[in-house]
């Protein structure tokens, strides 16, 4: 492990209940990353999202699944890595919904996609699963990035 | 975890609070669609959320499309930042009817 990079890695179960606390520990990263307060609530929406994408769908709401969340920094960027141990997903099936379709459900990857610079899934370590990764790239003062919009 | 229900000038203000995820998701749309089935119009109070994820989202678009279906009014009133992020994000904020409260809502007749 690059201890001078990592910022946090965080395991939990594929609960309902376990998100609040992973926000509460993003939150924190985000503070030592030096994120402002429109990039981490960016960041944050956006590891939310991830994860509970796993819990419902790579999960299928099955309480017991293993769920791993990493960040690190990188020249110019904040790399975020979301490992699960469900099947492998279809990639090409992970997709937004119409915005004007509107119905309930389908907004998670939209959410992602525009709150993240980079999305997408990554060649799992051995032990199978799924390994989603995330890039927030650093911006230049005065550059907007604000959820707020 | 329940969210209060109040009966106000002919609606019924649902008074979502705190963070609204997947954890509680389920709990918000319970409320907000009893009320509405029980033929009454909706107006839900965001004015305490902090934080709101695509599955508390869902739980509005689900009023949203109930009330529309069954001829009830189905609004927001006093929508955090946080949540008019999120649904600015979703670009549901051109399709919810969005009042700054119930007063103002009230005043402008529907």
């Amino acid at each position: 492990m690059d201890c001078s990079s990592q910022l946090v890695t965080v395991g939990f179960c594929s609960r309902a209940s376990n998100l609040r606390l992973l926000r509460s520990v993003m939150r924190d990263a985000a503070g030592l990353a030096g994120l402002d307060a429109g990039q981490t609530d960016a960041m944050v929406l956006a590891v939310n999202e991830a994860c509970m994408n796993i819990i419902q769908h790579a999960y299928g709401m099955d309480p017991d699944g293993r769920i791993d969340v990493s960040l690190w920094q990188e020249p110019g960027a904040l790399v975020i890595r979301i490992r699960d141990y469900a099947p492998p997903v279809d990639a090409g099936q992970v997709r937004s919904r119409d915005l004007d379709d509107i119905r309930p459900g389908g907004l998670g990857v939209h959410l992602i996609n525009s709150l993240m610079d980079e999305c997408g899934f990554v060649e799992p370590p051995s032990g199978g699963g799924n390994l989603l990764q995330m890039k927030m790239f650093a911006r230049k003062q005065g550059e907007n990035d604000d959820i707020s919009g | 975890m329940t969210f209060p229900v109040e009966d106000r000038q002919g609606f019924s203000v649902v008074m979502l609070s705190g963070e609204i995820d997947l954890n509680n998701s389920p709990d918000a749309r319970k409320v907000i669609l009893n009320s509405l089935k029980k033929m009454k119009h909706v107006m839900v109070d965001l004015s305490n959320v902090d934080y709101i994820d695509s599955s508390g989202v869902a739980s509005l678009v689900e009023g949203f499309q109930y009330a529309r279906s069954n001829e009830l009014e189905f609004g927001l009133i006093g929508v955090s930042e946080a949540a008019m992020s999120v649904l600015r994000l979703a670009r549901l904020d051109q399709v919810f009817r969005i009042y700054g409260s119930l007063d103002e809502r009230l005043a402008n007749g529907g």
